[in-house]
């Protein structure tokens, strides 16, 4: 058995009494004693503390080449607005590969001197190889290994944090900015993953558990693990690499053709250029006829990864499959979101999902089941 | 009260017992959401999969205890699943249930055998 990785947090999660799972080589806490249900509420409601450690965190740079030349760089690998980043600013984007399918999903942060990228735990080795065989010589891929990092989500997350490092009002949903704490620096930035308010934070691994410890020491934080994290984000929609994006889904397939700027697209000022142009901007241009959708199981029972769907209840046109599900604690009913291919159906047939042989209803709705709360002003 | 390896208890209730899971089972489910009974009427024989039972982790199985047939189902837990955290041994009890051999309840576990059986 290969033993599994820690975080700097794996002694803290312990004394709080998680129960740990492996999880992409890690062993991560799933839960704490609170429970999913009463973790995931607790954050919608005021903040959590999430260690995210096992993501991978990469730095961009050169000694030799301009911010500029490394954006235009990466804008050959990412279908994304590189160039038109600002300073500590941060954004949503992927890898497409050839075909178009995705190589991983990531945030990308221009930090004046490099680019500060996270990626998915699962993708870590595939994505740094991708990127140091894909990006030119000169310029630098580093794996930041000293560095853990956490997040800070929900309402009350705001002046839970600046309790420690500050005020900061003044950063905005997607604004990136250094902080001190006990002399050494943190990279915060506004943002997340459950669709809430909220922080990410990349500190020094031997700075970690102290600053978590004074974080739980406030009032209205609990610890949250990988449970809810996976409810609070489906909840709002957000893609889970593995699950609901993989290296055949196509990122207009996933719907998040919104992550691609004009500037990217057809007829905008650098136009294409990217792996994966041609399959991506044929699909903005034509609507692609296999598409994520979000789905209300019409009974109790939740519809879960993996569960096949079909036109009729008998299991004979099969029109697509889930990718993520379970109950939402928030709407206290089962929710799941998947892909159909409108080919193989119309819109006004009956869909169901088969479960342990047996077929149950579900309705097709829109994302997100709950709407997010991010600080855009 | 009998317990099973795959934490059910079982209790004698009149010529029938009744069926639960176990507080340790229960909070190893974590939050449970939806549960599906068997049929009254069902014979089942025993370690075959009869209830479904699913906590906003993932779905497992509850596995016949021994053989025999369903008498009564607690619907009142299909209702409000989560009756089950709150009460495993009491109030939400899964179903009832004759059974083929009688003695064979003898031969399950003891309160005392089980808890060093979870430890």
């Amino acid at each position: 058995m290969i033993e599994l990785k820690k975080t700097a947090l794996y002694d803290l999660h312990r004394s709080l009494g998680a129960k740990a799972i492996p999880f992409a080589g890690y062993e991560m806490p799933v839960n704490y004693p609170l429970g999913i249900m009463k973790e995931h509420l607790h954050c919608r409601k005021s903040a959590g503390l999430f260690d995210v450690s096992h993501m991978g965190q990469l730095v961009i740079s050169s000694n030799t080449q301009s911010m500029q030349l490394i954006a235009s760089e990466l804008e050959k690998l990412l279908p994304i607005d590189v160039l038109g980043l600002s300073e500590d600013r941060q954004r949503y984007g992927f890898l497409p590969n050839k075909e178009g399918g995705i190589i991983d999903d990531l945030m990308i942060s221009n930090r004046g001197d490099h680019y500060f990228v996270v990626i998915n735990a699962s993708r870590k080795e595939i994505d740094f190889k991708y990127l140091r065989e894909n990006i030119s010589k000169e310029i630098d891929v580093d794996f930041i290994k000293t560095r853990a990092l956490i997040a800070i989500q929900g309402p009350q997350s705001e002046k839970i944090l600046s309790n420690l490092i500050g005020e900061l009002s003044s950063l905005k949903y997607l604004d990136v900015k250094n902080f001190l704490y006990k002399g050494e620096i943190l990279w915060v930035s506004r943002s997340g993953y459950t669709g809430q308010d909220g922080f990410e934070i990349s500190l020094p691994n031997s700075l970690c558990e102290l600053f978590c410890k004074n974080i739980l020491n406030q009032d209205g934080i609990e610890p949250i693990g990988l449970g809810a994290r996976d409810t609070l984000r489906l909840e709002c929609g957000l893609c889970l690499y593995g699950q609901d994006l993989n290296e055949t889904i196509t990122p207009i397939e996933a719907g998040l053709k919104w992550a691609i700027q004009k500037v990217r697209r057809a007829g905008g000022e650098r136009e294409g250029g990217f792996v994966g142009q041609k399959k991506i901007l044929k699909q903005i241009d034509e609507q692609p006829y296999f598409k994520r959708e979000a789905f209300f199981p019409d009974g109790k029972a939740p519809l879960r990864s993996g569960t096949k769907l079909f036109s009729d209840d008998k299991g004979k046109n099969e029109i697509g499959m889930i990718t993520s599900g379970g109950y939402s604690p928030s709407l206290e009913r089962p929710i799941s979101m998947g892909y159909l291919n409108h080919n193989k159906f119309n819109v006004d047939e009956p869909i169901f999902g088969e479960v342990r042989n047996k077929f149950f209803s579900v309705t097709l709705t829109k994302l997100p089941f709950v709407p997010t709360s991010f600080k855009r002003n | 009260m009998k317990f099973t390896e795959e934490h059910e208890w079982l209790e004698s209730d009149g010529d029938m017992v009744k069926v639960g899971i176990t507080e340790y089972a229960a909070e190893q489910l974590g939050d449970i959401v939806f549960i599906e009974l068997p049929d009254v009427g069902t014979s089942v024989t025993k370690g075959q999969e009869i209830v479904v039972i699913e906590s906003v982790k993932a779905a497992s199985d509850i596995l016949a205890p021994l053989d025999g047939e369903i008498t009564e189902i607690n619907n009142a837990i299909v209702d409000d699943p989560s009756m089950v955290n709150n009460d495993p041994t009491g109030e939400a009890w899964f179903f009832k249930m004759s059974l083929k051999n009688q003695g064979e309840l003898d031969g399950l576990m003891s309160e005392d055998e089980y808890k060093k059986h979870i430890e």
